[in-house]
Protein backbone atom coordinates (compact mmCIF):
# COMPACT_ATOMS: atom_id res chain seq x y z
CA UNK A 1 0.00 0.00 0.00
CA UNK A 2 1.25 3.47 -0.85
CA UNK A 3 2.63 5.40 1.84
CA UNK A 4 2.59 2.35 3.86
CA UNK A 5 4.89 -0.69 2.86
CA UNK A 6 8.33 1.90 1.97
CA UNK A 7 8.01 2.68 5.97
CA UNK A 8 8.88 -0.42 6.93
CA UNK A 9 11.64 -1.06 4.75
CA UNK A 10 14.20 -3.14 6.70
CA UNK A 11 17.33 -1.96 4.89
CA UNK A 12 16.53 1.87 5.28
CA UNK A 13 15.86 0.75 9.19
CA UNK A 14 19.29 -1.19 9.25
CA UNK A 15 20.93 2.10 8.36
CA UNK A 16 19.20 4.66 10.90
CA UNK A 17 19.73 2.42 13.22
CA UNK A 18 23.62 2.36 12.56
CA UNK A 19 23.25 6.12 12.20
CA UNK A 20 21.81 6.58 15.18
CA UNK A 21 24.53 4.33 17.13
CA UNK A 22 27.17 6.25 15.85
CA UNK A 23 25.94 9.50 17.06
CA UNK A 24 25.13 8.05 20.30
CA UNK A 25 28.27 9.13 22.66
CA UNK A 26 26.19 8.01 26.34
CA UNK A 27 23.05 7.05 28.07
CA UNK A 28 19.78 8.76 26.92
CA UNK A 29 16.06 8.49 27.57
CA UNK A 30 13.51 8.90 25.37
CA UNK A 31 9.56 8.74 25.42
CA UNK A 32 7.27 8.03 22.77
CA UNK A 33 4.12 9.51 23.84
CA UNK A 34 1.56 7.61 21.69
CA UNK A 35 0.83 4.51 22.33
CA UNK A 36 0.35 3.54 18.84
CA UNK A 37 3.87 4.32 18.57
CA UNK A 38 4.27 2.22 21.59
CA UNK A 39 2.82 -0.95 19.43
CA UNK A 40 4.77 -0.48 16.63
CA UNK A 41 8.32 -0.64 18.65
CA UNK A 42 7.62 -3.28 20.19
CA UNK A 43 5.57 -5.48 17.12
CA UNK A 44 8.54 -4.65 15.09
CA UNK A 45 11.14 -4.78 17.68
CA UNK A 46 12.43 -0.91 17.17
CA UNK A 47 13.95 -0.94 21.02
CA UNK A 48 15.84 -3.96 19.87
CA UNK A 49 17.30 -2.24 16.55
CA UNK A 50 18.57 0.52 18.80
CA UNK A 51 21.96 0.77 20.90
CA UNK A 52 21.81 -0.16 24.56
CA UNK A 53 22.80 3.33 25.50
CA UNK A 54 19.17 4.32 24.30
CA UNK A 55 15.84 3.54 26.36
CA UNK A 56 12.57 4.07 25.38
CA UNK A 57 10.07 5.02 27.82
CA UNK A 58 6.36 4.03 26.71
CA UNK A 59 4.41 7.11 27.59
CA UNK A 60 0.89 7.95 28.63
CA UNK A 61 -0.72 8.13 24.97
CA UNK A 62 -3.57 5.66 25.23
CA UNK A 63 -6.82 7.47 26.45
CA UNK A 64 -8.73 4.19 27.03
CA UNK A 65 -5.70 3.62 29.66
CA UNK A 66 -6.04 7.00 31.01
CA UNK A 67 -9.73 7.27 31.67
CA UNK A 68 -10.95 7.37 34.93
CA UNK A 69 -12.24 4.15 36.45
CA UNK A 70 -15.08 6.70 38.01
CA UNK A 71 -15.99 7.47 34.50
CA UNK A 72 -15.97 3.83 33.12
CA UNK A 73 -18.65 3.17 36.00
CA UNK A 74 -20.62 6.22 35.08
CA UNK A 75 -20.58 4.66 31.46
CA UNK A 76 -21.28 1.46 33.20
CA UNK A 77 -24.31 2.75 34.92
CA UNK A 78 -26.02 4.16 32.18
CA UNK A 79 -25.28 1.55 29.65
CA UNK A 80 -27.14 -0.56 32.13
CA UNK A 81 -30.16 1.78 31.86
CA UNK A 82 -33.24 0.01 29.31
CA UNK A 83 -33.75 3.10 27.87
CA UNK A 84 -30.21 3.62 26.62
CA UNK A 85 -28.64 2.58 23.33
CA UNK A 86 -24.72 2.58 24.69
CA UNK A 87 -21.86 3.03 21.86
CA UNK A 88 -18.38 2.89 22.18
CA UNK A 89 -15.13 2.03 20.38
CA UNK A 90 -14.71 -1.50 20.29
CA UNK A 91 -11.44 -1.15 22.66
CA UNK A 92 -13.42 0.01 25.72
CA UNK A 93 -15.46 -2.65 26.26
CA UNK A 94 -13.18 -5.02 28.18
CA UNK A 95 -12.10 -2.28 30.35
CA UNK A 96 -12.31 -2.77 34.04
CA UNK A 97 -14.55 -0.48 35.85
CA UNK A 98 -14.50 -0.96 39.26
CA UNK A 99 -16.33 -4.10 39.41
CA UNK A 100 -17.46 -4.76 36.03
CA UNK A 101 -16.78 -3.84 32.29
CA UNK A 102 -19.24 -2.82 29.32
CA UNK A 103 -19.01 -6.24 28.02
CA UNK A 104 -20.90 -7.92 30.92
CA UNK A 105 -23.43 -5.02 30.64
CA UNK A 106 -23.71 -6.30 27.16
CA UNK A 107 -24.30 -10.08 28.22
CA UNK A 108 -26.86 -8.81 31.27
CA UNK A 109 -29.39 -7.36 28.47
CA UNK A 110 -27.61 -3.64 28.34
CA UNK A 111 -27.80 -2.86 24.61
CA UNK A 112 -24.44 -1.86 24.12
CA UNK A 113 -23.14 -1.45 20.72
CA UNK A 114 -19.71 -1.28 19.00
CA UNK A 115 -19.86 1.70 16.73
CA UNK A 116 -16.70 3.15 14.08
CA UNK A 117 -17.23 6.51 13.90
CA UNK A 118 -19.52 8.81 16.48
CA UNK A 119 -21.43 9.84 13.72
CA UNK A 120 -22.75 6.15 13.34
CA UNK A 121 -23.96 7.42 16.84
CA UNK A 122 -26.08 10.35 15.55
CA UNK A 123 -27.55 7.83 12.91
CA UNK A 124 -28.41 5.42 15.68
CA UNK A 125 -30.01 8.63 17.64
CA UNK A 126 -32.25 9.74 14.26
CA UNK A 127 -33.68 5.77 13.85
CA UNK A 128 -34.67 5.29 17.23
CA UNK A 129 -36.33 8.29 18.63
CA UNK A 130 -38.00 6.28 21.65
CA UNK A 131 -34.16 5.73 23.24
CA UNK A 132 -31.64 7.63 24.72
CA UNK A 133 -28.07 7.14 22.18
CA UNK A 134 -25.15 7.71 24.43
CA UNK A 135 -21.27 8.29 23.02
CA UNK A 136 -18.44 7.22 25.08
CA UNK A 137 -15.98 9.92 23.48
CA UNK A 138 -13.15 8.24 24.56
CA UNK A 139 -9.46 10.19 22.56
CA UNK A 140 -7.00 12.87 22.62
CA UNK A 141 -7.02 15.81 20.58
CA UNK A 142 -7.32 13.51 17.22
CA UNK A 143 -10.68 12.26 18.53
CA UNK A 144 -11.88 15.25 20.05
CA UNK A 145 -12.90 17.01 16.45
CA UNK A 146 -15.25 13.36 15.55
CA UNK A 147 -16.98 14.01 18.62
CA UNK A 148 -17.53 17.09 18.37
CA UNK A 149 -18.67 17.15 14.73
CA UNK A 150 -21.01 14.44 16.00
CA UNK A 151 -22.77 16.67 18.94
CA UNK A 152 -22.67 19.67 16.24
CA UNK A 153 -24.57 17.97 14.07
CA UNK A 154 -27.11 16.35 16.52
CA UNK A 155 -27.26 20.39 17.44
CA UNK A 156 -27.94 20.92 14.47
CA UNK A 157 -30.89 18.42 13.89
CA UNK A 158 -32.46 19.27 16.50
CA UNK A 159 -31.78 15.78 18.54
CA UNK A 160 -33.06 15.26 21.83
CA UNK A 161 -31.80 11.40 22.61
CA UNK A 162 -28.23 12.19 21.65
CA UNK A 163 -25.93 12.71 24.34
CA UNK A 164 -22.22 12.55 24.81
CA UNK A 165 -20.24 10.98 27.84
CA UNK A 166 -16.92 13.14 27.70
CA UNK A 167 -13.55 10.93 28.58
CA UNK A 168 -11.20 13.52 26.39
CA UNK A 169 -7.75 14.02 27.29
CA UNK A 170 -5.18 16.72 26.41
CA UNK A 171 -1.61 15.64 25.58
CA UNK A 172 0.80 18.28 26.55
CA UNK A 173 -0.38 18.73 29.97
CA UNK A 174 0.55 14.80 30.37
CA UNK A 175 3.57 15.76 28.96
CA UNK A 176 4.23 18.78 31.31
CA UNK A 177 3.23 16.45 34.00
CA UNK A 178 5.88 13.98 33.44
CA UNK A 179 8.69 16.70 32.83
CA UNK A 180 7.75 18.07 36.11
CA UNK A 181 8.13 15.02 38.13
CA UNK A 182 10.86 15.29 40.66
CA UNK A 183 11.86 11.53 39.53
CA UNK A 184 11.72 12.47 35.73
CA UNK A 185 14.01 10.26 33.32
CA UNK A 186 12.77 11.59 29.93
CA UNK A 187 15.50 13.24 28.44
CA UNK A 188 13.51 13.99 24.78
CA UNK A 189 10.19 13.30 23.38
CA UNK A 190 8.56 11.75 20.58
CA UNK A 191 5.16 13.45 20.22
CA UNK A 192 2.19 12.21 19.02
CA UNK A 193 1.85 12.49 14.77
CA UNK A 194 -2.06 12.38 14.67
CA UNK A 195 -2.29 14.52 17.60
CA UNK A 196 -0.21 16.97 15.90
CA UNK A 197 -2.07 16.59 12.50
CA UNK A 198 -5.13 18.23 14.44
CA UNK A 199 -3.40 20.65 16.53
CA UNK A 200 0.05 21.45 14.95
CA UNK A 201 2.94 21.41 17.02
CA UNK A 202 3.31 25.34 17.94
CA UNK A 203 2.02 24.82 21.63
CA UNK A 204 5.14 21.90 22.33
CA UNK A 205 7.60 25.22 21.57
CA UNK A 206 7.30 26.84 25.16
CA UNK A 207 7.28 23.34 26.64
CA UNK A 208 10.57 22.52 24.85
CA UNK A 209 11.89 25.41 26.09
CA UNK A 210 11.08 25.31 29.71
CA UNK A 211 11.97 21.83 30.19
CA UNK A 212 15.04 22.02 28.10
CA UNK A 213 13.90 19.42 26.14
CA UNK A 214 13.75 17.84 22.56
CA UNK A 215 10.62 17.30 20.94
CA UNK A 216 10.00 15.76 17.70
CA UNK A 217 6.79 15.30 15.84
CA UNK A 218 7.08 11.62 14.63
CA UNK A 219 5.14 9.22 12.87
CA UNK A 220 3.80 5.32 13.77
CA UNK A 221 5.61 3.61 10.94
CA UNK A 222 9.28 1.84 11.83
CA UNK A 223 11.37 4.22 9.33
CA UNK A 224 9.28 7.50 11.20
CA UNK A 225 10.18 6.15 14.63
CA UNK A 226 13.81 5.62 14.08
CA UNK A 227 14.23 8.86 11.90
CA UNK A 228 12.34 10.81 14.92
CA UNK A 229 14.85 8.75 17.76
CA UNK A 230 17.70 10.21 15.40
CA UNK A 231 16.38 13.42 15.02
CA UNK A 232 15.97 13.42 19.15
CA UNK A 233 19.54 11.97 19.54
CA UNK A 234 21.30 14.75 17.45
CA UNK A 235 19.38 17.45 19.27
CA UNK A 236 20.47 16.05 22.62
CA UNK A 237 24.44 14.87 21.33
CA UNK A 238 24.60 18.96 20.64
CA UNK A 239 22.85 20.11 23.23
CA UNK A 240 19.97 21.45 21.09
CA UNK A 241 16.26 21.68 22.83
CA UNK A 242 13.55 22.18 19.87
CA UNK A 243 10.69 21.10 18.50
CA UNK A 244 11.06 19.15 14.78
CA UNK A 245 8.83 17.18 12.43
CA UNK A 246 9.82 14.12 11.14
CA UNK A 247 6.10 13.59 10.44
CA UNK A 248 5.84 16.68 7.74
CA UNK A 249 3.63 13.96 5.07
CA UNK A 250 0.90 14.60 7.76
CA UNK A 251 1.37 17.44 10.12
CA UNK A 252 1.98 21.31 9.69
CA UNK A 253 3.11 23.51 12.06
CA UNK A 254 -0.81 24.87 12.16
CA UNK A 255 -2.26 21.91 12.13
CA UNK A 256 -5.74 21.47 10.89
CA UNK A 257 -7.58 25.00 11.93
CA UNK A 258 -11.55 23.44 10.70
CA UNK A 259 -10.93 20.88 13.21
CA UNK A 260 -9.40 22.94 16.23
CA UNK A 261 -12.40 25.72 15.28
CA UNK A 262 -14.98 22.66 15.61
CA UNK A 263 -13.31 21.51 19.29
CA UNK A 264 -13.26 24.91 20.56
CA UNK A 265 -17.28 25.49 19.31
CA UNK A 266 -18.34 22.52 21.49
CA UNK A 267 -15.49 22.16 23.98
CA UNK A 268 -13.87 24.09 26.77
CA UNK A 269 -10.37 22.73 28.86
CA UNK A 270 -11.16 21.27 32.11
CA UNK A 271 -9.36 19.22 34.85
CA UNK A 272 -9.18 15.80 34.15
CA UNK A 273 -8.70 12.48 36.09
CA UNK A 274 -6.19 10.50 34.86
CA UNK A 275 -6.47 6.69 35.58
CA UNK A 276 -3.22 5.56 37.52
CA UNK A 277 -2.14 9.61 37.72
CA UNK A 278 -4.34 11.36 39.18
CA UNK A 279 -5.83 15.33 38.37
CA UNK A 280 -3.58 17.33 35.85
CA UNK A 281 -5.13 20.49 35.60
CA UNK A 282 -6.24 22.03 32.22
CA UNK A 283 -5.89 18.06 30.83
CA UNK A 284 -9.11 17.66 29.54
CA UNK A 285 -12.27 18.60 27.15
CA UNK A 286 -16.02 18.95 28.72
CA UNK A 287 -18.86 20.26 26.52
CA UNK A 288 -19.63 23.76 26.70
CA UNK A 289 -22.54 25.38 28.59
CA UNK A 290 -24.00 26.44 25.28
CA UNK A 291 -24.01 21.84 24.49
CA UNK A 292 -24.54 21.14 28.15
CA UNK A 293 -27.88 19.34 27.06
CA UNK A 294 -25.71 16.56 25.23
CA UNK A 295 -23.48 16.11 28.20
CA UNK A 296 -24.87 12.40 29.42
CA UNK A 297 -23.24 13.16 32.71
CA UNK A 298 -25.74 15.57 33.50
CA UNK A 299 -28.61 13.52 32.01
CA UNK A 300 -28.50 10.71 33.36
CA UNK A 301 -27.18 12.50 37.07
CA UNK A 302 -24.67 10.24 37.51
CA UNK A 303 -22.03 13.25 38.29
CA UNK A 304 -19.18 13.00 41.01
CA UNK A 305 -18.80 9.14 41.98
CA UNK A 306 -15.84 8.25 43.50
CA UNK A 307 -13.94 4.45 43.63
CA UNK A 308 -10.73 3.00 44.54
CA UNK A 309 -8.94 1.44 41.88
CA UNK A 310 -7.22 -2.34 41.80
CA UNK A 311 -4.09 -2.01 44.04
CA UNK A 312 -3.01 -4.75 42.23
CA UNK A 313 -2.90 -3.24 39.21
CA UNK A 314 0.19 -1.16 38.19
CA UNK A 315 -0.83 0.82 35.49
CA UNK A 316 -0.25 3.97 36.91
CA UNK A 317 3.55 3.62 37.03
CA UNK A 318 3.20 1.56 33.28
CA UNK A 319 1.43 4.96 31.87
CA UNK A 320 3.96 7.34 33.54
CA UNK A 321 6.64 5.06 32.21
CA UNK A 322 8.04 4.05 35.27
CA UNK A 323 8.24 0.45 35.05
CA UNK A 324 7.46 -1.85 32.18
CA UNK A 325 4.62 -4.18 31.57
CA UNK A 326 6.87 -6.99 31.89
CA UNK A 327 7.87 -5.68 35.57
CA UNK A 328 4.27 -5.75 37.05
CA UNK A 329 4.28 -9.38 39.20
CA UNK A 330 0.23 -9.61 37.87
CA UNK A 331 2.01 -9.57 33.73
CA UNK A 332 0.81 -12.87 32.66
CA UNK A 333 -0.51 -14.58 35.79
CA UNK A 334 -3.39 -12.57 36.96
CA UNK A 335 -3.85 -10.19 34.41
CA UNK A 336 -4.45 -11.16 30.79
CA UNK A 337 -6.51 -9.76 27.74
CA UNK A 338 -9.07 -11.91 28.72
CA UNK A 339 -8.94 -11.58 32.55
CA UNK A 340 -7.65 -8.08 32.84
CA UNK A 341 -6.96 -6.10 35.71
CA UNK A 342 -6.33 -2.65 34.05
CA UNK A 343 -7.19 -1.01 30.60
CA UNK A 344 -3.37 -1.11 29.28
CA UNK A 345 -3.94 -4.51 28.78
CA UNK A 346 -7.23 -4.21 26.74
CA UNK A 347 -6.48 -1.35 25.07
CA UNK A 348 -4.94 -1.31 21.18
CA UNK A 349 -3.08 1.49 22.62
CA UNK A 350 -1.74 -0.43 25.90
CA UNK A 351 1.85 -1.07 26.53
CA UNK A 352 0.76 -4.09 28.28
CA UNK A 353 -1.49 -5.49 25.21
CA UNK A 354 1.51 -4.50 23.09
CA UNK A 355 4.19 -6.72 25.18
CA UNK A 356 1.32 -9.35 25.86
CA UNK A 357 1.05 -9.64 21.67
CA UNK A 358 4.60 -9.59 21.09
CA UNK A 359 6.55 -10.27 23.77
CA UNK A 360 5.36 -12.46 25.57
CA UNK A 361 8.08 -14.62 27.58
CA UNK A 362 8.12 -17.56 29.74
CA UNK A 363 8.55 -15.94 32.88
CA UNK A 364 11.89 -17.73 33.76
CA UNK A 365 13.43 -15.69 31.27
CA UNK A 366 12.62 -12.22 33.03
CA UNK A 367 14.37 -13.79 35.86
CA UNK B 1 -21.16 17.40 5.14
CA UNK B 2 -19.12 16.60 2.49
CA UNK B 3 -17.58 12.96 2.14
CA UNK B 4 -16.32 10.62 -0.14
CA UNK B 5 -15.13 7.09 -0.50
CA UNK B 6 -11.34 6.25 0.61
CA UNK B 7 -9.74 2.80 -0.83
CA UNK B 8 -8.16 0.81 2.67
CA UNK B 9 -5.75 -1.20 0.77
CA UNK B 10 -8.97 -2.53 -1.48
CA UNK B 11 -11.48 -2.25 1.04
CA UNK B 12 -13.92 0.97 0.53
CA UNK B 13 -15.14 3.09 3.05
CA UNK B 14 -17.42 6.49 3.03
CA UNK B 15 -15.30 8.75 5.16
CA UNK B 16 -16.22 12.45 6.20
CA UNK B 17 -14.40 15.28 4.48
CA UNK B 18 -15.62 17.97 6.83
CA UNK B 19 -11.72 18.94 8.16
CA UNK B 20 -10.13 18.85 5.08
CA UNK B 21 -11.72 21.14 2.13
CA UNK B 22 -8.93 20.75 0.14
CA UNK B 23 -9.00 17.53 -0.96
CA UNK B 24 -9.62 16.29 -4.13
CA UNK B 25 -10.42 12.69 -5.78
CA UNK B 26 -6.94 10.66 -5.78
CA UNK B 27 -5.48 12.25 -2.85
CA UNK B 28 -4.12 9.93 0.26
CA UNK B 29 -5.52 10.86 3.54
CA UNK B 30 -4.96 10.34 7.15
CA UNK B 31 -8.21 9.04 8.50
CA UNK B 32 -9.39 8.60 11.90
CA UNK B 33 -12.97 7.38 13.15
CA UNK B 34 -14.11 7.76 9.77
CA UNK B 35 -12.94 11.38 9.68
CA UNK B 36 -10.15 12.80 6.88
CA UNK B 37 -8.22 15.01 9.34
CA UNK B 38 -4.86 15.09 6.79
CA UNK B 39 -3.63 15.40 3.60
CA UNK B 40 -0.80 13.29 2.72
CA UNK B 41 2.10 15.81 1.39
CA UNK B 42 3.48 13.77 -1.66
CA UNK B 43 6.64 16.24 -2.01
CA UNK B 44 7.00 15.50 2.11
CA UNK B 45 6.74 11.71 1.72
CA UNK B 46 10.12 11.39 0.94
CA UNK B 47 11.69 13.15 2.90
CA UNK B 48 12.35 9.91 5.54
CA UNK B 49 14.57 8.76 2.49
CA UNK B 50 16.32 11.66 1.63
CA UNK B 51 17.28 12.04 5.24
CA UNK B 52 18.77 9.19 5.50
CA UNK B 53 21.10 9.46 1.80
CA UNK B 54 21.76 13.05 3.42
CA UNK B 55 23.39 11.62 6.14
CA UNK B 56 25.20 8.37 4.33
CA UNK B 57 26.88 10.95 2.32
CA UNK B 58 27.78 13.51 5.10
CA UNK B 59 29.21 9.77 6.72
CA UNK B 60 30.90 9.73 3.01
CA UNK B 61 32.57 13.09 3.49
CA UNK B 62 33.72 12.63 7.16
CA UNK B 63 34.81 9.21 5.95
CA UNK B 64 37.08 10.62 3.36
CA UNK B 65 38.39 13.44 5.77
CA UNK B 66 39.99 10.94 8.37
CA UNK B 67 41.06 13.69 10.82
CA UNK B 68 37.47 15.09 11.27
CA UNK B 69 36.56 15.23 15.19
CA UNK B 70 34.25 13.36 16.36
CA UNK B 71 30.94 15.52 17.18
CA UNK B 72 31.09 16.96 20.44
CA UNK B 73 28.04 17.68 22.50
CA UNK B 74 27.59 21.44 23.24
CA UNK B 75 29.09 22.17 19.79
CA UNK B 76 27.96 22.92 16.79
CA UNK B 77 25.56 19.96 15.07
CA UNK B 78 27.44 17.63 13.69
CA UNK B 79 25.60 18.06 10.12
CA UNK B 80 23.35 20.76 8.79
CA UNK B 81 19.82 21.15 9.25
CA UNK B 82 17.81 18.92 7.15
CA UNK B 83 15.98 20.04 4.43
CA UNK B 84 12.62 19.55 3.64
CA UNK B 85 10.27 22.84 5.04
CA UNK B 86 9.83 21.03 8.24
Amino acid sequence: MKYLDEYRDAGAAHKYAQEIARLTTRPWSLMEVCGGQTHAIVKFGIDELLPGQITLIHGPGCPVCVTAVELIDKALEIAARPDVIFCSFGDMLRVPGSRTDLLAVKAGGGDVRMIYSPLDAVKLAEQHPAKEVVFFGVGFETTAPTTAMAVYQAAQKGLKNFSLLVAHVLVPPAMEAILGSPDRRVQGFLAAGHVCAVMGYEEYIPIARKYQVPIVVAGFEPLDILQGVLMCIRQLESGRAEVENQYSRAVRQEGNRPAQQLVREVFQVVPRKWRGIGEIPQSGLGLRDAYAAFDAERKFGVVGLRVEESSECLSGLVLQGKIKPRECPAFGVRCDPEHPLGAPMVSSEGACAAYYRYRREPNTAAA
Amino acid sequence: MRSGKVDFGGVLREVSLAYVPEVKVGDYVIVHVGFALSRVDEAEANQVFAYLQEMEELTDLEDRGASAPPASPGGSPPFPAPSGGR
